[in-house]
């Protein structure tokens, strides 16, 4: 049966590298995967999202509305719009930043409230985090992302040392430390 | 051992297993890294050429040569670069010649949704269809040995969602391809009515041979299910019918887009009772099909327009749609921005204030036309700006050009805004041209071009001198702002819109991102002099928001210390 995993946020958050390493990690349990990426104009600071799907034999490349078995949202807002892509039995796991969007930056519309409590009330199971703080424990506020994958990493059926293998291979070099740390940490929370 | 490659990643990986050697393209989004990661192998030349024409007649010209020659677009590139397509379909190649074009169904990042395919009929050009990273590559290979085998160029239908999906793949070795002999035969390369038009019967014999062969090779393949419906579709519509139906249905796999077969497609109609066609945007395979008599649906329950999924195929075909939650409440948009410390953000904010007719174009600034900044009143297609801008000013006479300027980025210019701006001095308008010059191609996420000083793989190189090739064109009002300078650069565009005569006004800044720019200190609010007037919030900058007591605030992981807000503050209150 394959599984669907979304990873969503904001153009610049690290979702790409996130997805990277999730897919690698996935090959490395010996699965059938595919990752689907936004490039271009998203990237510009817009919501993002990466499709990663995974079992015996993997067709299509992205996930629809009521399919996501796992949702890793990189900031709340994001969490809320992708929410209708979670299966009813589906588990979110959220990091708790808040990053405006434009139209609420210039006064046209407005952050909403509570977002967390709402998304709780409607949501099979959630993980909320600050992945943000585990990142700065780390050393560095950019390794968020990492964070967040070692937060999520229990819901996740991959071993530990492929994890740590993989992050070697697919992070540069110089940040693969960091990463490490962060990962680590995300894992501990 | 298997690797999880991008799409556009495995073209690359095919094109190296080939044997090219050459490799031209323009940057465009969904195609760009195929040329990026080709350039990352040794034995393969890639560049960046200033526009797809360009590219194309360089692959052509390297075939001709005698070497296994690639070049890469998207699909609003394949337009630019048509000229020379429909003519090397009658040439053909001496060593093999591919092209791939990448569809964006559902606009992810283009200015139309059309479909290449047509290119391929139009033309009369084999096109092949990869539905995954592993098709990509064999299928690469294969359109070198159509190429040489059947005296033609191939294209390479891809569209977004399999250029930037990866998927797994396994690597084989290079088979290096020693340069064919060229040989001068004036009938075969030299297109002129005498010897085109055996070339043209040719074509159509041509045609019929590799009808024979999407009949027979196996390219497009019959997948038994169980049931009594049949799909026929291709690429990544393909990865979305399989997933839908499972072995419910039975499937007729198109790798080959044109020449379609007819009597594989007559094979599979008898075994099934009925036919859906999936396919995304137009219905080429639909039509193909209905016009040799076999019954089948398609567009009848299927969109035109936009992208199709799993679940779309179930609900059309099955009914069937999977509960989902449903939030209940609007969620505000978040549409990309430009980001902090970019250069088109001065040059926006002063053309704003001076409230002109705003000719754009493509690139990270067509990003001006969104609120808050709302300063772009046309976005058509490459070097447009410049060419539509002469054509308002025909129109609407002196005092409109007074009120009206063109817009595009440094590689935007040379990739088609030079003729315009050549025709703008020619036929005579005041037209007023503004080059954003940040000394890369950003949107597509920052490639070297002729006016950045530097090359794909050969290192640096000359930078264009744009206000000299201005002066030899016979324009003599020729200014440079720094876009970081607000108030200055609003008072130089004011001062050439009032002259006669046309203008080039180069706004020269480096990208932020690709510029590897070290940012200045982050700027702040003194909020004793704040008087929470919203001012600096009309320049669109990231940083800078309003909290719940109206009260400005500048994010200091984010700020870049470019200023440019503080020219909008009155009061002197951003420092």
């Amino acid at each position: 049966m394959t599984k669907n995993i979304m990873i969503v946020g904001v153009g610049g958050q690290g979702t790409l590298l996130t997805g990277k390493i999730l897919g690698n990690a996935l090959l490395a349990m010996g699965y059938d995967v595919k990752v689907s990426e936004v490039h271009g104009m998203a990237q510009r600071g817009g919501a993002v999202v990466t499709y990663v799907r995974y079992g015996k034999e993997v067709f299509s490349p992205v996930i629809n509305e009521g399919e996501a078995d796992i949702i890793l949202a990189f900031e709340q807002l994001e969490a809320a719009r992708w929410l209708s892509y979670l299966k009813k039995d589906g588990c979110i796991v959220i990091n708790m930043q808040r990053i405006n969007p434009m139209p609420v930056i210039t006064g046209v519309a407005e952050y909403p409230q509570d977002l967390l409590d709402k998304i709780k009330s409607m949501a099979n199971e959630v993980i909320a985090e600050d992945a943000l703080a585990i990142a700065k424990q780390a050393g560095n506020i950019k390794a968020v992302n990492v964070s967040l994958l070692g937060v999520a990493a229990k819901k996740l059926d991959i071993d530990y040392d492929v994890w740590v293998e993989t992050i070697k291979k697919v992070v540069p070099a110089k940040f693969v430390d960091l990463n490490l740390k962060a990962f680590e940490l995300g894992c501990g929370v | 051992m298997k690797h999880l490659y991008l799409g556009n990643e495995a073209v690359a990986r095919g094109l190296y297993e080939a044997g090219v050697t050459v490799v031209s393209s323009y940057p465009g989004t969904p195609s760009t890294e195929i040329t990026e990661y080709a350039a990352t192998y040794d034995e393969i030349n890639a560049e960046w050429a200033p526009n797809e024409k360009v590219s194309m007649e360089v692959a052509i010209g390297a075939a001709i040569g005698g070497a296994r020659a690639f070049s890469a677009m998207k699909h609003v590139g394949l337009n630019v670069a048509a000229d020379p397509l429909f003519t090397v379909s009658y040439t053909g190649v001496n060593g093999g010649l591919v092209f791939a074009v990448a569809d964006d169904p559902g606009m992810h990042s283009s200015q139309n949704e059309q479909d290449s395919r047509h290119y391929a009929i139009g033309a009369k050009i084999p096109m092949l269809e990869p539905c995954d990273s592993k098709e990509c590559i064999e299928y690469t290979k294969l359109a070198y040995e159509l190429s040489e085998g059947y005296d033609t160029p191939v294209l390479i239908r891809l569209t977004t969602r399999i250029s930037h999906s990866r998927s797994l793949v396994e690597l084989s070795e290079r088979q290096d391809r020693p340069l064919k002999k060229y040989e001068k035969d004036f009938k075969k390369y030299v297109m002129m009515p005498s010897s085109a038009r055996p070339k043209h019967e040719m074509v159509e014999e041509r045609t019929e041979k590799l009808r024979e062969y999407a009949e027979n090779s196996g390219i497009n393949k019959i997948i038994k299910g169980s049931g009594r419906i049949g799909i026929i579709s291709a690429g990544n519509a393909y990865t979305y019918a399989r997933e839908a139906m499972g072995d419910e249905a039975s499937y007729l796999k198109l790798g080959m887009i044109n020449p379609l077969p007819i009597e594989l497609i007559k094979q599979f109609a008898a075994t099934v009772d009925k036919i859906y066609v999936i396919e995304e945007l137009d219905p080429i395979i639909e039509d193909h099909c209905k016009a040799n008599g076999i019954d089948v649906i398609g567009k009848k329950i299927f969109p035109l327009t936009g992208e199709y999924s799993q679940s779309l195929v179930r609900e059309r075909i099955c009914g069937t749609k999977p509960e989902s939650i449903d939030f209940g409440e609007d969620i505000p948009v978040r549409p990309p921005v430009m980001c902090c410390g970019c250069s088109h953000r001065g040059l926006f904010a002063a053309i704003k204030k001076l409230g002109v007719f705003v000719s754009g174009d493509i690139g990270c600034y067509t990003l001006a036309a969104l609120p808050p900044l709302t300063t772009m009143d046309t976005c058509v297609c490459m070097g447009a700006s410049v060419s539509a801008l002469h054509g308002y000013n025909l129109a609407r006479g002196k005092d409109a050009s007074k009120k009206a300027v063109a817009v595009l980025g440094d590689s935007t210019f040379v990739h088609s805004g030079i003729t315009g701006l050549i025709n703008v001095m020619y036929n005579k308008t005041d037209s007023k041209v503004i080059v954003l010059d940040n000394h890369t191609t950003g949107m597509t996420g920052g490639q070297d071009n002729p006016m950045s000083g530097n090359t794909l793989k050969q290192g640096p190189a000359p930078k264009i001198d744009i206000e000299m090739m201005a002066r030899s064109i016979g324009i003599t009002n020729i200014v440079i702002v720094d876009p970081y300078d607000l108030t200055s650069t609003y008072e130089t565009i004011k001062a050439e819109l009032n002259k006669d005569g046309p203008s080039l006004i180069v706004a020269r800044r480096p990208c932020m991102l690709a510029g590897r720019v070290k940012p200045n200190p982050a700027l702040s609010i003194d909020k004793d002099a704040c008087k929470k007037c919203g001012a600096c919030l009309v320049i669109g900058c990231p940083a800078i928001s309003k909290g719940k007591d109206k009260s400005m605030s500048i994010d200091q992981s984010l700020c870049v210390g470019c200023g440019v807000c503080a020219h909008t503050c009155k009061f002197g209150a951003i420092v």
